[in-house]
């Protein structure tokens, strides 16, 4: 029993308070975007309102498992799960069910679920398993290399299920490799590899092109003009043009008409040529017609009116925007931020490697989805399919997040044990 | 246990996080609160402003009988920017239109405006709104809007009541009520009692879905407004009378024009050839009106109101008026008369001569009415010729001539009173009676239309008034109707000489000579004037002017028969036809009556040019 009280004083009810918070406004906002007069209860099984209620007691039911799961666990057995859920996505790619392009579900009577959404978690178990090791020092590159084939194997597992958002998000591992001792200008080329390589594809390589050479003469004027130094910046001016043309050269040239078909698909470009933006502009005009305090509960038109696509899962923040307004927004990102600080600065109070690299990685994948999600709503970003955590309606991703922070605060909260 | 080498990153991460927070809410800032337009797009996303339009008020005559009414219509409108991929083939299968014009016109609603309603294809029939309205749901952008059509019981009176048609870009700039695709009054009673008849279009605001799907009202419709229906109106018509005007006048060319000499209120107009008012109803409307516009019998023609012909014998009342107004003459004053060797003008009755002046109204004697009328000129009350002349001139305009009445029958004409400054011009001021001699029986430039012909024998019944001509009689639940029309009019002609004339105007019927003696009807009182006009084009006109009860005449009337021969060969029967039948609902000469409706001049025409 004196386990058990010390469990709940440990607990970090901060952010489990804003992790209900955060739950219940989300179960609330897709009340109001599928809100069917017929089916008015917010209880209502047969509606995604009434299912989420179920998923959101479950997941508190998930919580609850973690935290009367001995902390030990996770580090032990970091590995198991790992290659546990790398199999299981193996066995989606060959029994998965497809559903919205992706094969990336498995059905089970009426309910699908999805791996991917806990190959993040498990991700972030054996990145920290791993750098948790004594020998692990990430300045070398074979440990840089086995920490990037942890987190690549799962990505291109997803990637192979069209699932391309999911997969897109085990990028931000940089941010947890960085803090881990990466060289900040890995991440940082890393960040203009993945970024022209977008660029090169949403757009024509010639504006890609201009693009640097207007980079390169803004760097010009805040270097040194050391001969060495314009040399470097020339050498890097050539590699990355030579990294567009080549992009560009295989995209257009290399490969079949329909696997670049399959790119657009992938990278949600035909989608979005379809429909002309549409998606976007609905949410901008749901978010911007809310202006400062919204049109109230159940007053958005556009939410209530099904103009916005998807608006229960990837743009659920449409109904924040236009039926909270400028106000019930900040109070979401606030919300958002605050946790994810909260989350680092918990993790860099860990005394084990394992705890703090795995804090920095729930909180590098909650900032992803974050950033992603909300940037897309309100037009800062490319429309990437990938759920709002804790927000959006789904069983899948709402577990996966809630066993992946609980898992961090489970560890948190037995911190001060592993003397 | 490792040392923790690089702590200090977090704040590069923990920066990295607030970065993306306040671009988000700067983002956010922008969107919500700078930019307003995002406001405006979910209103026009949401927001459909239906026109709401009110039925047209119905038109009555002075029986309580339906002359317009209105029936359902629905009008395709289509809103660009909503369709979708749609199944093109099938839409127009189910339009009954050809893919031709399915994309003109689109592209003519396109070009109008992407983001609002407007028609697509014009009032579709109530059965096969059912049906179309059913499938609509495949087809989003589309929706229907009802509208209302007018409808003609009985196909009388189409010049009168007019038509309706489709507002034009003069109508819109004029009077901001309307829009594009709006209906106004083209003519007739739709025309001038537009504003009365239209009612009050509402709207109302309703909010749609994605799909274009109603969702319910706007604000609980605290901006919707009601359509208020248009004024009815009660004309002074009688339909039984005016159907039956234009079955007489079926198959001749000329127009009868009836008034209630008591209210001025007109019972009758009618004008042949005419058209069936239903013609010009709906989509059809602007085709038929191009047919009816290229016929050579022109029976878009209201004759009754823009015909104007020389008023011949009928004529000679008002001159003998004139004439004991100005002392010209006594009722007793006598002229001999040498028939068809008369100078100038010859008299082709043949009667008792010297005469008075009634028997030389009732034998209609040329003789009589040209030394009449040169004794009106050369009258010694006045210095010159001219002078005199000068006021004949003003006494034919008070009795309504060489004007229109400007009531409320658009397009009349003001016929002619040739002018002394008329004449010293063409004649370069020297003319004198005999120059100007055929005004002496009605001829020469003297031209009168119909409906001032039924005035001046309406004035002759009530010996010496007129209340303007008018086809109202009641608008809405009594508004009341323009004063003028019921404003009383004296001519300048003393009453006292009425008498004379009046009784004159019986002898034509009764007297032994009476030029309309065949036409009398059984057990009704009534006085006459017939007409013969010489025609330069061809066969003479007939005409016919009358008026009955004869004491308080119920009815005044004046018939022109085109190129039809005597006044009372076709213009008196036709005349006294209507009289009988509107006094006495009935008529009882049957014989005359199947002579008339039998006969067709412009078939008779027609068969000797082939």
């Amino acid at each position: 029993m004196r386990n058990n009280n010390n469990l709940l004083a440990n607990l970090d009810w901060p952010t489990v308070l804003i992790f209900l918070a955060l739950t219940f406004m989300g179960w609330v906002s897709i009340y109001s975007a599928v809100f069917d007069e017929e089916y008015s209860s917010i209880f209502d099984l047969s509606q995604r309102y009434g299912k989420q209620m179920l998923w959101i007691v479950l997941a508190i039911v998930l919580a609850f498992i973690v935290m009367l799961t001995d902390a030990k666990f996770f580090s032990a057995f970091a590995f198991p799960i790992y290659f546990l859920i790398l199999i299981v996505l193996v066995g989606v790619l060959l029994f998965g069910a497809t559903i919205a392009g992706s094969k990336s579900w498995f059905q089970i009577g009426g309910f699908a679920l999805q791996p991917s959404e806990f190959a993040k978690f498990g991700t972030a178990l054996a990145l920290a398993a791993y750098l948790g090791r004594l020998n692990a020092d990430l300045s070398q590159l074979k440990t840089r290399l086995v920490a990037i084939g942890i987190i690549v194997l799962p990505a291109l597992l997803i990637l192979a299920q069209y699932d391309t958002g999911s997969a897109i998000v085990f990028t931000v591992f940089v941010l947890v490799m960085y803090r881990e001792g990466m060289s900040g200008a890995i991440m940082i080329i890393a960040l203009i590899a993945v970024v022209l390589f977008i660029a090169t594809i949403y757009t024509q390589q010639v504006y890609v092109l201009i693009g640097l050479l207007v980079l390169f003469g803004v760097a010009l004027l805040f270097i040194k003009r050391h001969i060495i130094n314009i040399m470097k910046l020339i050498g890097l001016l050539l590699i990355a043009a030579a990294f567009v043309l080549s992009v560009d050269y295989v995209f257009h040239s290399v490969l079949e008409p329909h696997q670049t078909s399959r790119i657009n698909v992938l990278l949600g470009l035909e989608t979005d040529l379809k429909g002309a933006g549409y998606n976007v502009n609905q949410s901008k005009i749901a978010i911007g017609s809310g202006g400062f305090f919204g049109k109230g509960f159940l007053n958005g038109t556009q939410t209530k009116y099904n103009f916005v696509p998807e608006q229960s899962t990837d743009f659920i923040f449409c109904t924040v925007g236009e039926e909270y307004g400028f106000a019930g927004s900040l109070i979401v990102i606030g919300l958002y931020l605050t946790m994810l600080i909260r989350i680092i600065t918990m993790a860099e109070r860990q005394r084990s490697v394992f705890s703090r690299v795995y804090g920095y990685g729930v909180a590098s994948i909650l900032f992803f989805h974050f950033a992603i999600n909300i940037g897309m709503t309100i037009g800062l970003v490319p429309v990437i399919g990938i759920p709002l955590p804790f927000f959006s309606y789904g069983g899948s991703s709402l577990w996966a997040f809630t066993i992946m922070l609980f898992v961090f605060l489970r560890l948190d909260a037995y911190r001060l044990n592993t003397l | 246990m490792k040392k923790n080498l690089y702590a200090t990153r977090q704040n590069i991460i923990i920066f990295i996080f607030l970065a993306i927070g306040v671009l988000f809410v700067g983002k956010l800032f922008y969107l919500q609160i700078i930019n307003t337009s995002y406001k405006l797009s979910s209103q026009n996303n949401v927001l459909r402003y239906m026109t709401q339009f009110p039925a047209r008020g119905k038109m009555f005559d002075r029986n309580g009988k339906v002359l317009v009414y209105n029936e359902s219509a629905y009008d395709l409108m289509v809103t660009p920017k909503l369709v979708k991929q749609m199944d093109t083939l099938e839409f127009c299968r189910l339009l009954k239109i050809d893919r031709q014009a399915f994309y003109a016109r689109f592209k003519k609603a396109s070009t109008h405006s992407r983001h609002r309603a407007s028609i697509f294809l014009e009032q579709v029939s109530k059965e096969d709104y059912a049906y179309i309205a059913e499938k609509l749901y495949h087809f989003p952008g589309f929706y229907f809007q009802a509208r209302t059509l007018r409808k003609y019981p009985s196909p009388i009176a189409a010049h009168i009541l007019g038509d309706v048609g489709e507002v034009n870009q003069k109508n819109i700039d004029n009077d901001h009520y309307y829009k594009s695709g709006d209906y106004i009054g083209k003519s007739g009673m739709e025309r001038h009692y537009e504003e009365a008849v239209r009612g009050k279009k509402g709207l109302k605001i309703v909010m749609v879905d994605v799909y274009n799907r109603a969702k319910g009202s706007f604000e609980n419709g605290r901006y919707d407004t009601l359509p208020v229906a248009g004024k009815d109106l009660v004309l002074g018509l009688d339909a039984a009378l005016q159907l039956y005007g234009e079955e007489l006048m079926h198959g001749k060319t000329g127009s009868v024009v009836a008034i209630d000499p008591s209210s001025g209120e007109i019972i009758a107009l009618v004008t042949s050839p005419g058209y069936d008012p239903n013609l010009l109803v709906g989509r059809v409307r602007s085709s038929n009106y191009n047919k009816l516009l290229e016929q050579p019998e022109k029976p878009l023609i209201n004759r009754a109101i823009s015909g104007t012909y020389p008023p011949g014998s009928t004529f000679k009342l008002v001159n003998a008026l004139v004439a004991l107004h100005t002392g010209a003459i006594t009722p007793s004053t006598q002229f001999s008369c040498q028939g068809k060797s008369s100078s100038p003008i010859k008299c082709t009755h043949s009667h008792q001569s010297p005469l008075p002046l009634a028997p030389a109204i009732e034998n209609s004697c040329n003789s009589y009415f040209w030394n009449t009328f040169r004794c009106i000129l050369n009258n010694h009350r006045h210095r010159s010729l001219k002078d005199a002349y000068e006021e004949w001139q003003t006494l034919m305009f008070s009795f309504g001539f060489g004007k229109p009445f400007n009531t409320d029958i658009p397009f009349e004409l003001p016929g002619n009173v040739p002018t002394r400054d008329y004449f010293d011009k063409v004649y370069q001021g020297s003319w004198n009676a005999m120059t100007v001699r055929s005004l002496a029986i009605g001829q020469g430039e003297i031209l009168l239309t119909p409906l001032q012909m039924a005035n001046e024998v309406a004035i002759i019944g009530n010996k010496g008034f007129y209340y303007p001509p008018h086809l109202i009689r009641k608008i809405g639940d009594g508004d009341s109707i323009d004063p003028s029309f019921t404003t009383k009019h004296y001519t300048g002609i003393d009453p006292q000489h009425f008498e004379v004339v009046k009784n004159a105007m019986r002898d034509v019927f009764e007297g032994a000579h009476g030029t309309a003696r065949y036409n009398k009807i059984e057990g009704i009182d009534a006085g006459g004037k017939t007409g013969t006009v010489q025609n330069p084009h061809g066969e003479d006109h007939s005409l016919f002017i009358a008026f009955a009860p004869f004491d308080v005449p119920k009815i005044a009337i004046s018939v022109v028969v085109e190129n039809a021969g005597y006044g009372s060969q076709w213009a008196a029967p036709i005349a006294t036809l209507m009289m009988e039948k509107y006094l006495t609902g009935d008529v009882k000469r049957k014989e005359l009556e199947e002579k008339i409706l039998n006969k067709n001049f412009n078939e008779e025409a027609n068969a000797e040019q082939q």
